[in-house]
């Protein structure tokens, strides 16, 4: 995806309105395609090793009751993000966008959207995949979680600030909601490796414990289930500086599925995974067979439940989860019956996250690829 | 002397006791068997005794039933008709029946509400061994007579009715009819199987009749007479070889005139000649002739000879001869005997009753069962004000009489349940009743309705009754389906419709929008304006789908989405009222408060 102008994405969200324009004249139902966004038009590709979107697609069209309500709002969100293009105002959230949007519909007691998870939100998706464009280039933020500390220097556009990440003393600094290129302009990166780690709490020991002075590298978390924009940063710099990503997440499903998302991307997102990758990143947290190695006290062990099964199963038929080593883990893993979270690793002393198991990972390459 | 008049004394006290023990001991079977239904029972005999009567001498009925409560637990019936009224000497038979009505009959049948009854007399007994009172009776004959009014009694000693007094009355506005008032044990209910209800099912069935109720707290209820057309008059015909039972036979035969057993079989059956008798007759010796083989000699039984006297006839020969009778060729019973509601007229009672959005009524061609003529009527009525969620309501008539009390045991209740009624467009689990807003009405009327009890109130499940049920539901259930199949194509059209009005201008004008540049320069109202030739089409285009029709499957599917969305309207709707209740109530404390 080459870097797009916000003329040309206008120029895109116009043709939509004169290709709907000319079906209305025409007297035909007016049609949106569509890329599908589901598991089916999702494929994993071997060769750049990143989860990318299929060639199917859906149509959407006004004279179907079932699909009636959803074009309408498709028209509105489009015809919103147009307009607020146009007059180059500052990016709004996804949230504020809804509350633009939402209106009660005349002669009836119906809304235009209800709803922003389950209504607004996906049809931004929607617009996003249409116009081959993402909502950061759309004008639209998310609420971004992550935090980030070590040694990085950038230029926030928005501002003129140069932003120090290794000044931002023990709170960090906050990834911005908005890290395309023309927001964030990176000016400095000395670092050696990227640490992403899986939880807060995780992060603000290893902040605190000088790790990333210690063994120059940025520290960075997405607090769980990383945000669109801290993905992309962490890309960025793993593409422009060519720096390897070690991602430190929990030995258990959900923490290998975060892992994976940095790594390859996700379905619902796949049209993004090209920008928000790393396809390199290795997992360095905690294997099935490292719980005895580092003799973990079988009291910080935590069974495997119903759910923790199920989802151990679902990504085992994740293609990008196909390799023989991850395979294995999974089945350890199962065989096993336990999960160990990362803050256990606590237990055998603070320092031992930081001064050992870390250093020894990374040392030893005992990751997962 | 001593001795038999002691016996006499004896033969007397026994008498006395037995009537009265009899009734007690009786009481299930003929209905009394609590205070509640002890009501209905007197009030039903007492109906439908004028409906037969008038019925009977071509008199368009109008009855009153009035209901009062004299004391707890103690109600005054009083049933008014303008039918042709009993004369003196006609009385004492009329009610002379004591506990032995019609259901004992041997000599053939007809199609009559009375086939259910257990005499009106029984309802005297019943006032007077619970209340002491005997019964009074108005009765007019003719226009220029003289009304009388009698107090009758039942004489307990004597197991006879008997007139204690008569004395003329002043009855000039009314050319003729009988008044019954009896005071009674009772006890008032209002629900399923209640007075009311019996009165307004028996309405229904009986169209041309006009029937007022007075309730015990005094509301009138009118059911007007919804057609001057007298049904046609059921016919009284001579019984079906067939359809003959043992006990009946055995009393048939004791009672005939006849002097051959050849004669009997021709005078006393209906279908039966010369040569049917001797194939009866032939069969029957045959059969014996079999059973004989295996017999010693001694033991043997004489073969029956048509000149033989039905006098005569040995219970072996009884058996054999009923075998002959089921399996002789004889045609098909007289089937124009019968009295049907008429498809047209029930369909106008349930009308009229009822508020429906859909009426069907069919009206089966008489058929056999046993040697008995029979034919079924159903009605189905749908919409209006029916319950939508509870089951469907049912209402079972046999010889125009409601049959309010075990249902569950009814072959006719039966028959609704085991018909898959999904199909047709009712919800309903399976081997239960439907639901949905939907009455069915099925009425049986026959020479002779089999129920399953002597208390007359469930049908027997006849291979040949069930399935002329089962046909005629179908044939409702196929009607009534295709008027909800187009109700709900519509109900679907016009949502479809309000649904796109609804969004067409939001779509014109994001879509003006999207297609103009630098859309933002533009007012809200430009912009409305702008799209009025986009509305216009879209309504055009909208206008060109309504008139291909979608398939059913899309359009379920469209009802499910619109459902959801109503709901969730609603919802809304109800949580807001939440809300704005409670900020109400917080801005009243904190008034309070100040």
């Amino acid at each position: 995806m080459a870097e797009l102008t916000k003329k040309e994405i206008v120029k895109r969200l116009h043709d939509l309105g004169v290709d709907l324009k000319k079906n209305v004249d025409d007297l035909k139902d007016p049609h949106i395609t569509i890329p599908l966004r589901t598991l089916a038009n999702a494929y994993f590709d071997k060769k750049d090793r990143m989860i990318k979107l299929g060639e199917r697609t859906q149509t959407r069209t006004f004279f179907n009751v079932g699909q009636s309500k959803k074009f309408m709002q498709t028209a509105l969100v489009a015809s919103q993000i147009k307009q607020l293009l146009e007059q180059d105002k500052p990016a709004i959230s996804t949230r504020q966008l809804y509350y633009i949007l939402k209106h009660s519909i005349e002669g009836t007691k119906e809304n235009t959207f209800d709803d922003q998870a389950t209504e607004s939100d996906p049809v931004i998706e929607d617009v996003e995949v249409t116009i081959n464009a993402l909502r950061e280039q759309l004008g639209l933020e998310a609420t971004p979680s992550g935090v980030i500390s070590g040694p990085l220097k950038y230029e926030d556009l928005k501002t003129d600030d140069i932003i120090d990440c290794s000044k931002m003393g023990s709170a960090g600094a906050a990834i911005p909601p908005n890290t395309e290129p023309h927001v964030v302009k990176f000016k400095e990166c000395k670092a050696d490796f990227i640490l992403v780690v899986e939880k807060f709490a995780v992060w603000n020991l290893l902040n605190q414990s000088k790790f990333w002075k210690k063994h120059n590298c940025i520290l960075m978390t997405g607090k769980g289930q990383a945000a669109r924009s801290d993905r992309r940063l962490v890309s960025r710099l793993a593409k422009e500086y060519k720096i390897p990503v070690y991602v430190f997440a929990d030995n258990d499903a959900y923490g290998y599925y975060i892992y994976s998302v940095y790594k390859q991307g996700s379905i619902n997102l796949a049209f993004f995974s090209e920008k928000a990758a790393c396809p390199d990143a290795k997992f360095i947290g905690l294997k099935t067979g490292d719980i005895k190695k580092f003799d973990i006290a079988k009291s910080n062990w935590i069974k495997l439940e119903g759910h923790d099964l199920k989802r151990l199963k679902e990504i085992s038929k994740y293609e990008w989860f196909q390799s023989k080593e991850w395979q294995a883990e999974l089945q350890a893993m199962k065989d096993f019956g336990y999960k160990v979270e990362s803050d256990a690793l606590v237990s055998k002393s603070i320092e031992f996250m930081a001064d050992t198991y870390l250093p020894r990972v990374i040392k030893e390459k005992n990751w997962l690829d | 002397m001593a001795n038999s008049k002691a016996a006499k004394t004896d033969v007397q006290t026994h008498k006395q006791v037995s009537v009265a023990e009899f009734f007690e001991k009786n009481r299930h079977l003929l209905g009394f068997n609590n205070p509640a239904k002890s009501l209905l029972t007197s009030v039903k005999e007492a109906v439908d005794n004028s409906l037969d009567a008038c019925e009977e001498n071509g008199i368009l009925p109008s009855i009153t039933i009035q209901l009062s409560e004299i004391k707890a637990g103690r109600f005054k019936m009083i049933v008014e008709d303008n039918g042709p009224g009993i004369p003196k000497k006609h009385l004492l038979s009329a009610f002379g029946k004591l506990l032995y009505g019609s259901k004992f009959q041997t000599n053939g049948g007809k199609q009559g509400r009375g086939q259910q009854g257990i005499g009106i007399s029984s309802v005297i007994l019943y006032g007077q061994l619970t209340t002491g009172k005997p019964a009074v009776l108005i009765s007019k004959t003719k226009k220029d007579d003289q009304a009388h009014m009698y107090v009758m009694h039942i004489d307990v000693k004597k197991n006879e009715p008997e007139i204690v007094s008569d004395e003329p009355f002043d009855w000039s506005d009314k050319p003729c009819g009988i008044r019954v008032a009896v005071e009674m044990e009772a006890k008032y209910v209002e629900h399923k199987q209640s007075v009311l209800e019996y009165i307004k099912q028996t309405a229904i069935v009986n169209p041309h009749a006009e029937i007022t109720y007075i309730s015990p707290s005094g509301d009138r209820l009118d059911f007007p007479r919804v057609t001057d057309k007298l049904p046609v008059k059921s016919r009284l015909i001579k019984p079906h070889p067939k359809g003959v039972e043992l006990g009946v036979f055995k009393r048939m035969l004791k009672a005939t005139s006849a002097r051959t057993i050849k004669s009997f079989f021709t005078k006393e059956f209906d279908k039966v000649g010369g040569g049917t008798a001797n194939e009866i007759i032939t069969i029957a010796n045959s059969s014996i002739e079999d059973g004989n083989k295996t017999l010693p000699e001694a033991k043997r039984l004489k073969l029956i000879d048509g000149k033989f006297s039905p006098k005569y006839i040995t219970p072996d020969q009884v058996e054999a001869l009923l075998l002959g009778m089921q399996n002789a060729k004889v045609s098909r019973p007289s089937l124009d005997c019968l009295s049907p509601i008429g498809g047209g007229l029930l369909r106008k009672s349930l009308e009229s009753e009822f508020d429906l959005d859909f009426v069907h009524t069919i009206t089966r061609s008489a058929t056999v069962y046993r040697g008995n003529p029979f034919q079924i009527e159903v009605g189905i009525g749908y919409g209006g004000e029916l319950d939508v969620d509870g089951a469907i309501k049912l209402i079972r008539f046999a010889n125009k009489v409601p049959l309010l009390y075990q249902e569950g045991a009814c072959a006719l209740t039966q028959s609704i349940k085991k018909n898959n009624w999904k199909p047709y467009g009712l919800s309903q689990s399976s081997g239960s009743f439907p639901t949905g807003p939907a009455v069915i009405v099925i009425h049986m009327a026959s020479v002779w309705v089999p129920f399953t009890s002597e208390s007359k109130e469930a049908v027997s499940g006849y291979p040949e009754i069930t399935k002329e049920v089962k046909l005629a539901i179908q044939e409702c259930a196929r009607s009534l389906q295709r008027f909800i199949g187009r109700k709900r194509r519509s109900e679907i059209e016009a949502k479809k419709r309000e649904i796109f009005k609804a969004y067409s201008k939001e779509v014109a004008q994001a879509v003006t929008s999207l297609n103009e540049a630098d859309a933002y320069k533009l007012t809200k109202d430009q912009i409305e304006k702008k799209s009025l030739d986009t509305l216009k089409k879209l309504n055009k285009i909208a206008e060109s789908m309504y008139s291909t029709g979608a398939d059913i499957e899309a359009l379920e599917e469209t009802v499910e989405v619109l459902e959801e969305q109503e709901e969730k309207a609603a919802k809304q709707e109800v949580e807001e009222k939440q809300l704005e209740s409670e900020r109400e109530e917080e801005e009243e404390l904190m008034e309070e408060e100040k």
